[in-house]
């Protein structure tokens, strides 16, 4: 107990019994039969055997269920203008209030925490959430935690989304998830501190950053980068790929390089002057400059970075699932899908927003229109096709195994 | 004579229902094998048991390295303080321990949080030094075991202090005049008569800091790096990270296993209910 | 009169003594100001006029957030869980507590060392296998985790505090008053509630207090047994990942100052009694 204030009496009670061979037998005595009662296993709540939902889960689901005029929000910090223009909007436009947490910073903690509340089919508080593609990703599905989406609902995502990402391996057709936005995983660094330029995976092994290098504490983001340093792509990897790219990595740690492994905190510890050069994403680092007035550069290295899809999806314990499915349709309005690519330069998945950007570049002036100018052409929000072909895509898992041999390898980075 | 059963019932139920059964439930759970998505199933797998303490035996060894660091810095920063009140306190003595104990009105995260943004590398205390070219700019604090002890130490420091004080405090006066009287310089007093009759004070300190020191985590956390991970992390990313519920169930298992074994062969081998006794009046 | 050095008999030159003592408390108060430091911080950075969300560095003086100290609606709601929380782990183990306490200081009965053994365990065992230990009970149950497994586990540590003041309290009592009660016919109930309870009471009180401390302040057993529910704690270390906001150090700063009050009110209350 780190904070309570020892009372003389309590330092004498703790120290003052000595215990014996009987209470020790009587203790054992006693988990023996607690044993038997606890051995029972835990249960798990879906199948790791890929199948498609029944076809009438939609509308099983969505039967008799209507808006209650709010929806609670889980998401990322720097995902949105801090003023939350967007949920302002759709406020006053629907009359559904919105709660709006930045509660999610890594994939695996998010899992982990509301695994056993969504298992006992509890809400979790939130009926809307942005999740990345990856291996937790393929847990809320096989779990059946996500609700499968009633497309219908979705105008404008059906008339103005790219489709391409109905094709993405991860949620094909998108049953139970639409993009909030893609994003690249490349090189951040502090041009104060590093005066050359940034170019190549390989500068995260340069000696002369010992201890100032950021990677991240989530086992794919780190992995792709040691395999993508050797020259390998990370969505074909085996498990032999694997095993060479720890072994990059460990050499990375073992020469003191790595300052730490961090989930979103890595953007704090790079203004705090901590790491001076670290693995980012594409928008956090133009947010950050935004909002802070800091000059930190952001590079996709020569070597290639990777592209992840940030989704959202309706956990199956949501309380206002129509309120949240109202507001996932309303980020794929041309002019919202925009303006909140203005602020958070992430890739948009609405294609029609490049051209609805240089629109108000037009009609802005001065410093305004130039950086909605360099939004509109940035390939960090409109990736052309051949961005796209020297972007890596992260690993699909077909089986739990091998997605526990993927952890077992990369883990222990991270931790030991 | 059923009184006290009665009495003891809620409470024995209560712990019985969520401190012992969940012990048992997390031994059976760290011999079981699965994944989070399709359960896990009770194997009796003891593999998992040298999987995790092979994979881990750097931080588990770190930590309880870190732990009796700690305890024993713990003890040189302590005695004087304690003393100090005890022999010096007079009246106030009420008022120094109170003072002591202040910083406990604030959270301990908190507190801990503190100290990072104290240490941080460009901050309040190291920012005017490198400015001032007095330290290289790649010179950190924070991620070295100094912060992680550091921390450690900030942390528990009342709690060493206190029991010290408190055996301390009983030292009967006239047992230091009868050594006085009997021509022992001052040093020879403090060592042949204060010294053993504060020891079980020390002892007791020892016991309230050495486990939940080596067990901590949250210092390593928040004021760690990659090279300071002691196991109390590595236990709550395998639960809350990676769902390895098993792996996790294990490590906790073995470091319980360790710290308990330890403090009960301790306190048998200091014959803790003798010593205790001096402290206990 | 615990002064031995004082009161000793002078052997050794007065001065070097003098010079000892002088030493000493130059020592401990350094070691004070080392304990207070963070927390000074802490205080001052609640006065610090910063504009965005990251509190860093020093902006200049302000009040503003004080007058914004309810601004952020999920920092007050994980407040108040706390509070909530804390109550009732002071309520429920204050009770279950001070059962076994006084069954323990009262009574010798077969069964009492494991009782006592099961308490050394709980207040001995990290905290983190605790809070993980009820983690993996509460998954292998398939209940949800919330504000009600934080409470359970909260009791759960609270409990052996509570009974180990109260037992020692019990300890001390003088059994010649109970006597003189019964001898003046008075009932086990009545000589109870009339005389050993308001004599233990101040015991119960401090172990309440206790387990509230206790409680306000978890963060690990609470991580653990959480799910998304926030206690102030778990806000904090969320927070921290993106930048504490000025609210919390005013937060800190007020509750700091409630203890304080608290604490010296409560103990100037009960001066004339005696340390321990």
């Amino acid at each position: 107990m780190q904070s309570n204030l020892p009372d003389p009496s309590l330092i004498r009670g703790m120290t003052q019994r000595r215990l014996g061979r009987r209470d020790a037998l009587r203790v054992s005595g006693l988990s023996a039969f607690a044993m038997a009662l606890a051995a029972c296993g835990v249960k798990g709540t879906g199948s790791t055997t890929p199948s498609a939902p029944a076809p009438d889960a939609v509308a099983k689901y969505w039967a008799g269920k209507t808006s209650n005029g709010t929806v609670n929000f889980a998401n990322w910090p720097l995902y949105m203008d801090p003023e939350q223009p967007e949920l302002k909007k759709f406020t006053k436009a629907t009359g559904v209030a919105v709660k709006y947490q930045e509660v999610i910073q890594e994939m695996g903690p998010w899992f982990a925490k509301v695994q056993p509340q969504l298992a006992a089919k509890q809400s979790i508080g939130y009926d809307l959430m942005v999740i990345t593609n990856g291996i937790q990703f393929k847990q809320f599905v096989d779990s059946g935690f996500l609700a499968p989406l009633d497309h219908s609902k979705l105008p404008n995502y059906v008339a103005n989304a790219d489709p391409s990402y109905a094709k993405e391996a991860f949620d094909p057709g998108n049953v139970y998830t639409i993009p909030w936005t893609s994003g690249m995983t490349g090189i951040a660094y502090d041009p104060k501190k590093i005066t050359r330029p940034i170019t190549k995976l390989a500068d995260l092994w340069d000696p002369a950053f010992k201890g100032k290098v950021g990677m991240y504490s989530d086992t794919q983001e780190l992995g792709n980068f040691g395999m993508m340093a050797l020259g390998i792509d990370p969505a074909k990897s085996t498990p032999e790929d694997w095993k060479k790219a720890a072994e990059k990595l460990k050499e990375q740690k073992a020469a003191g390089q790595v300052r730490n492994y961090y989930d979103q905190s890595y953007v704090d510890a790079l203004g705090k002057g901590e790491v001076w050069i670290t693995q980012a994403w594409s928008g956090d680092i133009f947010q950050k400059n935004v909002s802070d007035g800091t000059d930190f550069k952001f590079v996709i290295p020569e070597e290639g970075g990777t592209i992840w899809t940030d989704n959202f999806a309706i956990p199956i314990t949501a309380q206002n699932p129509v309120d949240a499915i109202k507001l996932m349709d309303f980020f794929y309005e041309v002019e919202n899908a925009a303006t909140l690519a203005e602020y958070i330069n992430y890739v948009c998945p609405v294609p029609a927003a490049q051209a609805k950007i240089k629109e108000h570049a037009a009609a802005a002036s001065g410093d305004d229109k130039s950086a909605l100018e360099a939004v509109a052409a940035s390939n960090l929000v409109f990736p052309t096709q051949a961005d796209y072909a020297k972007l890596h895509y992260f690993r699909d898992f077909a089986t739990p195994a091998e997605q526990q041999e993927y952890q077992s390898i990369f883990e222990p980075i991270v931790l030991a | 004579m059923l009184a006290p059963y009665l009495l003891i019932l809620p409470g024995g139920l209560w712990l019985l229902l969520f401190f012992v059964i969940p012990m048992v439930t997390m031994l059976s759970l760290s011999l079981q094998q699965g994944d989070i998505v399709s359960g896990y199933v009770f194997t009796g797998h003891w593999q998992t048991y040298v999987d995790a303490v092979v994979n881990y035996r750097t931080q588990l060894v770190r930590s309880l390295i870190y732990g009796a660091v700690t305890t024993v810095i713990l003890i040189v920063l302590a005695f004087p303080v304690s003393y100090w009140i005890a022999f010096y306190g007079g009246r106030r003595k009420p008022t120094y321990l109170f003072l002591l104990l202040l910083p406990f009105f604030v959270s301990f995260v908190l507190r801990t949080i503190s100290w990072r943004y104290i240490l941080t590398d460009e901050g309040m205390l190291l920012g005017p030094l490198k400015s001032a070219g007095l330290l290289p700019d790649g010179f950190n604090i924070l991620g070295t075991p100094v912060a992680v002890i550091g921390g450690l130490v900030y942390n528990f420091l009342p709690f060493m202090v206190l029991p010290i004080y408190v055996a301390l405090e009983r030292i009967d006066p006239r047992v230091v005049e009868a050594a006085r009287d009997l021509y022992a310089d001052p040093a020879t007093a403090f060592r042949k008569v204060i010294l053993p009759l504060a020891l079980p004070g020390v002892f007791a300190g020892v016991l309230m800091t050495f486990v939940p020191a080596s067990s901590d985590y949250v210092n390593s956390a928040v004021l760690g790096s990659s090279s300071t991970t002691m196991i109390g992390q590595v236990i709550q990313s395998q639960y809350l990270t990676s769902s390895n519920y098993p792996t996790a169930s294990a490590l906790s298992f073995t470091l319980m296993a360790v710290l308990l074994v330890g403090v009960f062969a301790y306190a048998r081998a200091l014959g803790t209910e003798d010593v205790m006794k001096v402290a206990a009046r | 009169m615990t002064q031995v050095v004082e009161e000793a008999p002078a052997v050794a030159p007065r001065r070097s003594r003098l010079t000892g003592g002088r030493a000493l408390s130059i020592y401990s108060w350094l070691i004070i100001a080392w304990l207070m430091l963070p927390v000074l911080i802490m205080i001052l950075f609640g006065f610090n006029d910063t504009p965005g969300r990251y509190n860093q560095t020093w902006e200049g003086f302000t009040l503003k957030w004080y007058g914004r100290v309810f601004a952020l609606d999920e920092l007050t709601k994980a407040l108040v869980i706390s509070l909530v929380v804390a109550v009732l782990t002071a309520v429920f183990a204050g009770a279950l507590g001070t059962g076994i306490g006084y069954a323990l200081g009262r009574y010798r009965f077969r069964g009492s060392g494991t009782v006592n053994l099961i308490m050394f365990a709980t207040m001995s065992s990290p905290e983190l296998v605790m809070g993980a230990s009820l983690l993996t009970l509460f998954v292998s149950l398939g209940v949800g985790l919330g504000a009600t497994t934080i409470t359970i586990a909260h009791i759960m540590f609270s409990i052996s505090f509570v009974a180990v003041v109260v037992r020692a309290r019990v300890l001390t009592l003088d059994r010649s008053v109970e006597e003189a009660a019964a001898d003046l016919g008075a009932n086990p109930w009545t000589t109870f509630w009339r005389i050993t309870f308001p004599i233990i009471m101040p015991a119960v009180m401090s172990g309440m207090l206790l387990a509230f401390a206790l409680s306000i302040d978890d963060f690990v057993v609470s991580n653990f047994t959480a799910g998304t529910t926030t206690t102030f704690p778990l806000w904090i270390w969320g927070a921290t990942r993106v930048g504490l906001p000025p609210q919390v150090n005013v937060m800190g700063t007020l509750i700091f100052v409630g203890g304080v009050l608290i604490a010296v009110v409560s103990s100037v209350r009960s001066r004339p009694r005696k340390n321990s």
